[in-house]
């Protein structure tokens, strides 16, 4: 049995499955929250280049390459964040980020 | 074709063992190691499909850059996370629940989808016109999404600088070297010839 374009999109919906898990599981731990935004978009990448290879079109791999810069950046600014937080307040728990709570 | 297909099933499995792993550790150490594997079976998976140069670039910088990142904040803050994993349970039940149907949702949709006839089992773009895939993926971002290469390089150096500006702090109590104001000493300022007299202190 070849492997189709569906097998690659199943890959991509366990993951990104498991990102929106991850979310709901750890919801007092931003790192692991932050982990699991990557592994959403890991599966986002692995949809936009299977489609780019199934339909034979270079730009969903040249999308899926703005993809990973923006997850890069996001990476860097949600830890220097996350950082920051941990020095002023000496816990990274999520129910205590409400100062700006109105 | 065979090992095409025994090999993609590898690496998928690995690839969500690896993500559910992710979400599961008790470690976040062990979360981030997982993450790793996560990525490298999902490079694999490009390899596979034809998409070399996505694959290295997935190696080089989630593996190489991102999850460095992560593992260097998991380990420098000291966090208690048996504490922060309090709620897991709590949370099992809603969270099983909505990704099921996310999941059942999204696999409805990848094998309903139509696609048609023609266009399925396509050669990939590198093989049909006989260059490399890294060649043309350079071809058409440097030249066709030139603009948005430069807005997506925009975006990394505005990452850098927020990152730097936020964790940059500067402590009242470090004591740095003020060159200026060494330069301008004079001798007068700075050495005191003091008579002793004998039998008396200072």
């Amino acid at each position: 049995m070849a492997i189709g374009l569906a097998h690659y999109l199943t890959v991509g919906a366990i993951l990104f499955t498991l990102g929106v898990f991850g979310i709901f599981l750890n919801r007092k731990n931003v790192i692991i929250i932050l982990m699991s935004i990557e592994l959403m978009l890991l599966a986002v990448n692995i949809n936009l280049v299977a489609f780019s290879v199934f339909r034979g079109d270079l730009i969903g791999q040249a999308f899926a390459m703005f993809v990973l810069t923006v997850a890069a950046a996001e990476a860097a600014i949600g830890l220097a964040i996350l950082v920051v937080y941990f020095r002023n307040r000496g816990t990274i728990r999520v129910e205590d980020i409400n100062m700006m709570k109105g | 074709m065979i090992v095409q297909t025994v090999l993609f099933y590898i690496f998928s499995l690995a690839a969500v063992g690896a993500g559910a792993a992710v979400v599961a550790a008790r470690n976040p150490v062990h979360s981030v190691l997982f993450l790793i594997l996560a990525f490298f079976n999902t490079a694999a998976l490009f390899v596979l499909i034809g998409a070399e140069f996505l694959a290295m670039i997935l190696v080089i910088v989630y593996v190489g850059a991102v999850a460095v990142l992560f593992l260097f904040v998991v380990m420098m803050l000291d966090i208690d996370f048996r504490e922060l994993r309090s709620g897991f349970v709590r949370y099992l039940p809603i969270g099983a629940f909505v990704g099921m149907i996310l999941l059942a949702e999204l696999i409805f949709i990848a094998v309903s989808w139509a696609v048609p006839v023609t266009i399925v089992g396509a050669v990939a773009p590198a093989g049909a016109t006989a260059i490399s895939n890294t060649r043309a993926l350079g071809d058409i971002l440097y030249t066709r999404y030139l603009f948005a290469f430069q807005a997506a390089g925009l975006i990394l150096l505005v990452a850098m600088i927020g990152a730097i500006v936020l964790t940059l702090r500067r402590r009242a109590d470090t004591r740095k070297q003020s060159i200026a104001t060494q330069i301008a000493r004079t001798r007068a300022q700075s050495v005191e010839v003091v008579k002793v007299p004998v039998g008396e202190k200072v």
